[in-house]
């Protein structure tokens, strides 16, 4: 679904990425990681467009991804759930509005589908602060609401940057059985993360290939991992 | 004649999408408060000047219209003459206005007429036939028009006593100069429609710049571009429409409380708005709502242009 090949990134001067290539096929299950300033976030964002790859071939779902025109691209991030490394909310509304913003934008009204979002709200323990304004959560809560948000649309494909760097072990094995179950429905997960121990137990979980970069470069991970 | 009709449906429903709104979609987007009244009073105040330049402009194209055609359609002669010779060169002159080409018809005032126009300065029992007073005879134009400076070159020589008045003289610089200021109203339309959009994009602007995050995170879950513009544009269109109604209104009202005068008494009084022209102001509301539209539309996608 999404297909990097031989993908390069350079914000100015020195290229950050070079020669990634990554296949995120139906139901696979991904983790990557690295030291802090490898390009983690900046790889995934390559992979939803927020920013065009300087070189390589990045292709989403069958297009090329410079054949997309904008509205194109709209439509793309509909079907990729993405939860932010900084969580990226509307301050101005309540929780529970901006989880539903991924509908609202693309015309469906949140009223009908109130019982799916208090679900939603209720499996990630956030139903007592539906009401609250971002700027009024704990980190925690604001990775919550930021991955309820990524998974409201249903998605193909779901990009997820550092989900569990604010929460505690109990809530991280929690989104880490909501990922798999998601992946086991035919969902392609990706996981950008540190804690290597998410990694262990989600290996006991699911099959996962982990990823890691290293001087630029995509490479599998030793077999501590 | 069907592509005509399918743009005036889409512009139908883009019209009524404006209208109807759609509150969830204006909520993402919070209000900045002080491009709200700039856009607000711009557009009042701008509209309140509208009305003033289309006031102006419509009562110098009347006063133009109607001194024009009287200009070119009456002249008057006056005939000066000593008693004994009065009769002779009127006839005289007569005589030679029939004889030009051009000349409707021309017209000796007869002694009761020419005592009624002195009436207001002399009192109603003038004795016309004992005064000297000069004989008037009223020329009136053919629609083609006559040579004036050939008459007046033929009475010069046959009739001394004659003076040809074609109130050209004093008429012809006051129309160019009613025209000149009809034009300047229209001018002044043009300008104050154009401040009016720059205004609009600069509080644009600024609107779309305060909300930049918010933009960006609208983009990132998914929202397409006109739906983004869309919570601007209708922001924006309303605001410029609501105060445009108010600041025609007030000009409007303005313009109907200037004390009233004499029709007689000149250019002042005539104004204001005669009759239908009452109605010519309305569009100037609308004016401005499609003014806001468009230039918050290009606004909102120059901005977008820069957000992936
Ligand atoms: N917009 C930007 N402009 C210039 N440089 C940037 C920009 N964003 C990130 N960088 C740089 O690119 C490098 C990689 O950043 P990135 O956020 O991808 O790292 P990361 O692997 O996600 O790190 P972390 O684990 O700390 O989140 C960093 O050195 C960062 O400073
Ligand atoms: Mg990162």
């Amino acid at each position: 679904m999404i297909e990097l090949r031989g993908v390069g990134y350079s914000y100015s001067g020195d290229a950050l990425l070079s020669d990634i290539s990554l296949t995120l096929a139906p139901g696979s299950f991904h983790f990557l990681t690295g030291p802090s300033g490898a390009g983690k976030t900046t790889l995934l964002k390559l992979c939803y467009l927020e920013l065009k790859s300087t070189s390589g071939q990045v292709t989403l779902f069958g297009r090329p991804a410079q054949e997309i025109g904008r509205d194109g691209i709209a439509r793309i991030r509909r079907r990729i759930g993405v939860v932010h490394q900084d969580c990226r909310f509307l301050d101005h509304l309540p929780v529970l509005d901006n989880i539903a913003l991924p509908l609202t934008v693309a015309g469906h009204p949140p009223e009908a589908h109130r019982e799916e979002l208090g679900e939603l709200l209720a499996w990630v323990g956030l139903e007592a602060r539906a009401r609250a304004l971002p700027p009024e959560l704990s980190g925690g809560e604001r990775q919550r609401a930021a991955l309820a948000r990524a998974i409201v649309m249903s998605p193909d494909v779901i990009l997820a940057d550092e989900p569990t760097g604010n929460l505690d072990w109990e809530m991280s094995l929690r989104l880490l059985t909501l990922l798999t179950e998601l992946n086991r429905l035919g969902k392609s997960v990706l996981i950008a993360t540190h804690d290597l121990n998410l990694i262990r137990q989600a290996k006991t979980q699911v099959a996962a290939r982990v990823l890691r970069i290293r001087n630029r470069h995509l490479v599998a991970a030793g077999a501590d991992l | 004649m069907t592509r005509l009709t399918r743009r005036a449906q889409r512009l139908w429903r883009l019209v009524w999408a404006l209208i109807k709104g759609d509150p969830r979609a204006d909520r993402v987007v919070p209000p900045t408060g002080f491009t709200a009244w700039l856009t607000l009073f711009t557009a009042g105040a701008m509209a309140f000047l509208a009305v003033f330049a289309l006031a102006l402009s419509l009562a110098t194209g009347r006063l133009a219209d109607r001194w024009a055609s009287e200009l070119a359609q009456s002249a008057t002669i006056r005939i000066s003459a000593p008693a004994e010779q009065m009769e002779r060169q009127t006839e005289a002159a007569l005589r030679i206005l029939s004889q030009t080409p051009g000349v409707a018809e021309a017209r000796a005032l007869s002694p009761d007429e020419q005592r009624a126009l002195l009436e207001p300065w002399f009192g109603a029992d003038l004795p016309v036939d004992s005064l000297p007073i000069p004989q008037l005879i009223e020329v009136i134009e053919a629609r083609r028009g006559f040579a004036a400076e050939g008459l007046r070159l033929r009475l010069r020589a046959e009739v001394p006593g004659a003076v040809f008045d074609d109130h050209t003289r004093w008429r012809r610089p006051l129309v160019r100069a009613a025209g000149r200021l009809r034009s300047l109203g229209w001018v002044s339309i043009a300008l104050i429609t154009l401040t009016t959009a720059a205004m609009i994009t600069l509080a644009a602007n600024a609107a779309l710049a305060a909300n930049a995050q918010v933009i960006g995170v609208l983009r990132l879950v998914g929202a397409r571009d006109t739906y983004i513009a869309r919570a601007f544009v209708r922001r924006f269109t309303i605001r410029a429409l609501t105060g445009a109604v108010a600041g025609t209104l007030a000009g409007m009202a303005a313009i109907w409380a200037l004390p009233s005068a004499e029709e007689a008494s000149g250019f002042l009084t005539g104004l204001g708005f005669a009759g239908a022209g009452w109605l010519a102001p309305l569009p100037i509301p609308l004016l401005a709502g499609g003014v806001a539209f468009w230039a918050t539309r290009g606004a909102a996608f120059r901005a977008l242009k820069d957000v992936t």
